[in-house]
């Protein structure tokens, strides 16, 4: 049972790390800075609990303010860059990162142990679960809960006027501004949410893995945080936990089975989901179709039913 | 209500508006025209903010607002539509309409966290009003991108009037429009001006022009060439020159 426990808590961390990119790719733009971010949450929530004793909780919200704060600094000037030179960007940024943690030394001395991240080497014994004796399903429980908050806080603003600009930004953004809306704000604002989100994701890595280092949070972990959201489509966040699940649960675990043939399956099988479906598993009029299913959403819905009466 | 004075604007070594003047007054549905390539989009686009000029100067109710970045001119009254319809196409025709409601009553109506997370309830009523003027209240809830090409026309023109502007610019309404379109659209800017629109209209269908403006701008290669009443400009020589080539 425990297999599964852990299981459920990547995906959980995985589904954060998505929705940062998520809201981020809804303004229209692809940030390879996302690991960066997770990295940034990771370290910070992980000093704090280890070497300044805080609880976790605190810890990770100061954590996903400080990546927030670095995205919304890294905000700025990349975002005056955009498609194929934000990408670049962003990746640079991610990078540089990951190097700063290459070479970042912070170790102080308790119980006569040297704690704390030490370059390469790696930060060890981030072990606040352990210390508080929780158990995996509570441990996975705690993951959910924040996933849960983090998802239906973005499902809420899906149907906001915030959600909407959003996205009315990644359309089109000479008519978003001729509309009145501010593109710089808009922009930063979505990628220092996307940063608080991936710095909370980070530091619950942080802790689920107990020993980070640098190579934790390489190209490849920033690339899987934008492929979930384009996978599962940008029109719920749905979509990305159910590409997480797909990814993290079907591909990489549910197919170990096939040893060395499961990375090419891998890579298949993400084509073969790109062209089935192209905007997404859960597209703009499949998210519409559900709404309508469900019979919620409907946008006009008194003067609608009017319609209906009339007619 | 809008004056232009001078105003030029180069693409390297091609002047695609040069010098040009004219004033718009409160009220009057004013005509911009010109052969292909003459600056009037060019122009438009000027005024609302996507270039900036090279020359000259924009004033708007007596205001230069060359400095005022595009997204706050509309908050200032100046919206527009597109020649090649500019909709966001995965967002529903009712938040497409939602989006541009962004004149400044709009929010002051409520507050900061009411207005950006909470629900649709005070725009409601204004944007079924929106609707029921452009005849699409029937498609409120389908994706702006799967409307029929005149329904797009409309919805960009109800999107316009949803920021409550004082000026619409209307660049190329017409294009692509079959009689019938036209017609209504004919009606519609009448019944606008009616409402207390000021209206600057880019079309090279003719006879609509000529119908609803009440004075008119030839522009050719960048330079004005006339200016006047419909009756006025088409009696022009150089008007019919531009569009007809000279009799020789």
């Amino acid at each position: 049972m425990d297999f599964y426990y852990s299981l459920a808590q990547i995906i959980g961390f995985h589904t954060l790390l998505g929705l940062s990119a998520y809201i981020v790719l809804q303004t229209g733009q692809v940030s390879l800075a996302q690991a960066g971010f997770f990295a940034i949450g990771a370290y910070v929530a992980g000093m704090l609990t280890v070497l300044a004793g805080w609880h976790l909780v605190p810890a990770m919200l100061v954590a996903g303010i400080a990546a927030a704060l670095m995205a919304c600094l890294v905000g700025f000037p990349a975002l005056r860059v955009r498609g194929l030179m934000l990408v670049i960007a962003t990746l640079a940024f991610g990078e540089a990162v990951r190097i700063f943690f290459f070479n970042f030394d912070y170790q102080i001395a308790k119980g006569g142990v040297q704690i704390g991240p030490l370059g390469g080497e790696g930060f060890r014994q981030i072990r606040w679960f352990n210390e508080h004796g929780w158990t995996s399903l509570q441990v996975m429980l705690f993951v959910w809960a924040v996933v849960i908050i983090v998802a239906g806080a973005l499902w809420w603003s899906d149907r906001s006027r915030f959600g909407a600009v959003l996205r009315a930004v990644g359309e089109d953004e000479v008519a978003a501004q001729s509309v009145g809306i501010n593109l710089t704000a808009v922009k930063v604002t979505a990628m220092t949410i996307g940063g608080f989100i991936a710095g909370l994701g980070g530091s619950i890595y942080a802790h689920y893995t107990t020993h980070i280092e640098h190579l934790n949070f390489n190209v490849l972990l920033a690339t899987f945080a934008i492929a979930y959201p384009i996978l599962g489509g940008l029109r719920s966040v749905f979509g990305t936990i159910v590409a997480v699940i797909f990814v993290q649960g079907f591909l990489v675990e549910g197919l170990r089975f096939l040893g060395d043939w499961r990375n090419l399956l891998f890579g298949a099988l993400i084509v073969l989901a790109m062209n089935l479906r192209p905007n997404g598993l859960i597209d703009a009029a499949t998210a519409q179709r559900l709404a309508r299913l469900l019979g919620r959403d409907q946008i006009g819905r008194e003067q609608f039913g009017r319609e209906k009466r009339r007619a | 209500m809008l004056e232009v004075r001078g105003l030029s604007k180069h693409f390297g070594g091609v002047r695609a508006v040069d010098g040009i003047d004219f004033a718009i007054r409160a009220g009057e549905v004013f005509g911009l025209i010109g052969p292909n390539g003459s600056g009037k989009s060019t122009t438009v686009n000027l005024v609302c903010g996507l270039y900036q000029p090279t020359n000259g100067e924009i004033l708007f109710e007596g205001n230069d607002i060359a400095a005022v970045p595009t997204h706050r001119r509309l908050s200032l009254g100046l919206a527009r539509t597109f020649q090649n319809i500019r909709l966001f196409a995965n967002l529903t025709v009712w938040e497409n309409l939602w989006m541009a409601e962004n004149a400044p009553s709009h929010r002051a109506e409520a507050g900061f966290l009411r207005r950006w997370v909470g629900g649709r309830g005070n725009a409601r009523h204004r944007i079924a009003e929106a609707l029921e003027f452009s005849g699409l209240a029937h498609r409120a809830d389908d994706l702006a991108g799967s409307l029929a090409f005149g329904e797009q026309r409309r919805l960009e023109l109800a999107r316009a009037l949803a920021a409550k502007p004082k000026l619409l610019l209307l660049d190329e309404p017409a294009a692509g429009m079959n009689a019938e379109e036209i017609a209504q659209l004919d009606e519609r800017i009448r019944a606008l001006q009616q409402q207390g629109y000021t209206i600057l209209l880019i079309e090279h269908h003719m006879e609509l022009v000529m119908a609803v403006t009440d004075r008119v701008c030839v522009l050719n290669f960048g330079r004005k060439i006339a200016e006047g009443t419909p009756a006025e400009v088409q009696a022009n020589s150089a008007v019919r020159e531009a569009y007809l080539g000279t009799a020789n």
